[in-house]
């Protein structure tokens, strides 16, 4: 006696256990005699296992604070997004009501001193940091998969060569950068982030004819830890929510890293 | 439903949707929309129905949403193009490396499909309430999804727009 054919949509839910049990037996039976059948359904659990073991790892990952958020109820969300930034940008906006002071005061003035008009580099980065970097949607402009895009845009943008370090040895994976208007003309801001998603940007700015470099510098704004150097003509910061001795090390890979070029 | 129950789903929402879009950050960034949309449509939840199925339905409306607006991105192949004749694999043991791109090149649908039932391990009914298609469409789809894949893995021929003469 032969078992009527077997379909593959069949063979497919005796695998997943979908099957009723009466039929399942007539398919092992059939199963007997069709060697590639077999070998499709082997093929099948194959599949299966290797799904579980090349996507499973995602289980485990650190779910980003983002999205962890996003789980919340919206109510109890929105107090706590806001806060990080809104302490930086509470500092700026003291220093931008100061320099728009000294703006309308001029003609009573013999002369403002242009520095009042300019934010200091490492507030400026922090500012970019805190306003970008928990962007889960659009932290970036162009993303890194463009990145010969973004290094020749902004590139042409700021009037000089620039490239992103490689910081894949310290588990830093570049994620893109954007364009941003400094105190008189564009900067570029790089974004990456680790596994853990914790995120850290470096601003590049042209602003700094006629200073002098110096080493590194440290400022802490708010929440934001920033290391920042001048080298020539270029201004660098690099921010992130880490502990300082941590964004030192990248400082310092960074450095190096520039330095060779 | 409270934010513990839809935290609970957190990390099997993003390992299928890392394994649908393959990108971790458009895949968590599908998440995050999912999340959203999720609390702003709280009144359309039914209480005591299945949490996971209604947040991968808004996770797939969401998508069929995001392809339909990035057209030019998902140009349909044809369906049977790659599939060509193979001899049966010699090992069952797939290389992961090779794995996730043949994936990318099984076509959405039946790549959802896949997923749900091989990764996700949900029933045929739970796949089809998740996608809103009918049991029939589910299997059929499970049947081409895993048949491509299988090809694709086996035979990887150069192009996927590569045309079988019959």
């Amino acid at each position: 006696m032969t078992t009527a054919t077997v379909t593959d949509s069949e063979l497919n839910a005796f695998l997943d256990g979908e099957l009723a049990p009466a039929r399942c037996a007539e398919v092992e039976r059939w199963l007997a005699g069709h060697p590639e059948a077999v070998a499709r359904l082997e093929h099948a659990r194959a599949q299966r296992d290797a799904l579980h073991r090349l996507f499973d790892p995602v289980l485990d990952e650190p779910v980003p604070e983002a999205l962890q958020q996003a789980a919340q109820a919206p109510v109890r969300r929105a107090g706590r997004q806001r806060v990080p930034w809104q302490q930086i940008a509470a500092g700026v906006l003291v220093t931008c009501v100061g320099a728009a002071g000294g703006w309308f005061a001029r003609d009573r003035q013999a002369a403002t001193p242009v520095a009042a008009l300019s934010v200091p580099l490492p507030r400026q980065a922090a500012v970019a940091h805190a306003v970008f970097s928990p962007d889960v949607k659009r932290p970036v402009e162009i993303r890194a998969e463009q990145e010969e895009q973004l290094v020749t845009w902004l590139s042409r943008r700021l009037g000089t060569p620039l490239h992103p370090p490689r910081l894949g040895a310290l588990g830093l994976e570049l994620i893109g950068g954007r364009l941003l208007p400094g105190n008189s003309g564009p900067v570029a801001q790089f974004m990456y982030h680790d596994a853990a998603g914790q995120r850290l940007t470096l601003y590049i700015s042209t602003e700094n004819t006629g200073k002098r470099d110096t080493a590194f510098r440290f400022a802490q704004e708010g929440p934001v830890n920033v290391f920042y150097w001048i080298d020539g003509e270029l201004g660098y910061a690099l921010s992130a929510g880490m502990p300082k001795d941590e964004l030192a090390r990248v400082a310092a890979a960074v450095y190096a890293q520039l330095e060779r070029r | 439903m409270d934010s513990a129950a839809i935290l609970a789903e957190l990390p099997r929402l993003r390992r299928y949707a890392r394994a649908l879009v393959g990108d971790r950050m458009a895949a968590d960034d599908l998440v995050q929309d999912t999340l959203e949309r999720a609390w702003s449509r709280l009144d359309r939840w039914r209480p005591g129905s299945d949490l996971r199925t209604w947040l991968f339905a808004i996770m797939h409306n969401l998508r069929i949403d995001q392809l339909r607006r990035q057209a030019v991105e998902c140009v349909p192949i044809d369906e049977d193009a790659h599939l060509l004749p193979v001899r049966a694999s010699q090992s069952d043991r797939i290389e992961l490396d090779n794995l996730a791109a043949a994936l990318a090149r099984v076509p959405e649908e039946q790549r959802a499909v896949l997923l749900l039932i091989s990764l996700e391990e949900m029933s045929y009914a739970e796949v089809a309430a998740a996608l809103g298609i009918p049991l029939g469409t589910v299997m059929s789809r499970l049947c081409r999804g895993r048949e491509h894949l299988r090809q694709i893995l086996a035979g990887d021929p150069a192009s996927p727009r590569l045309k079988v003469v019959r």
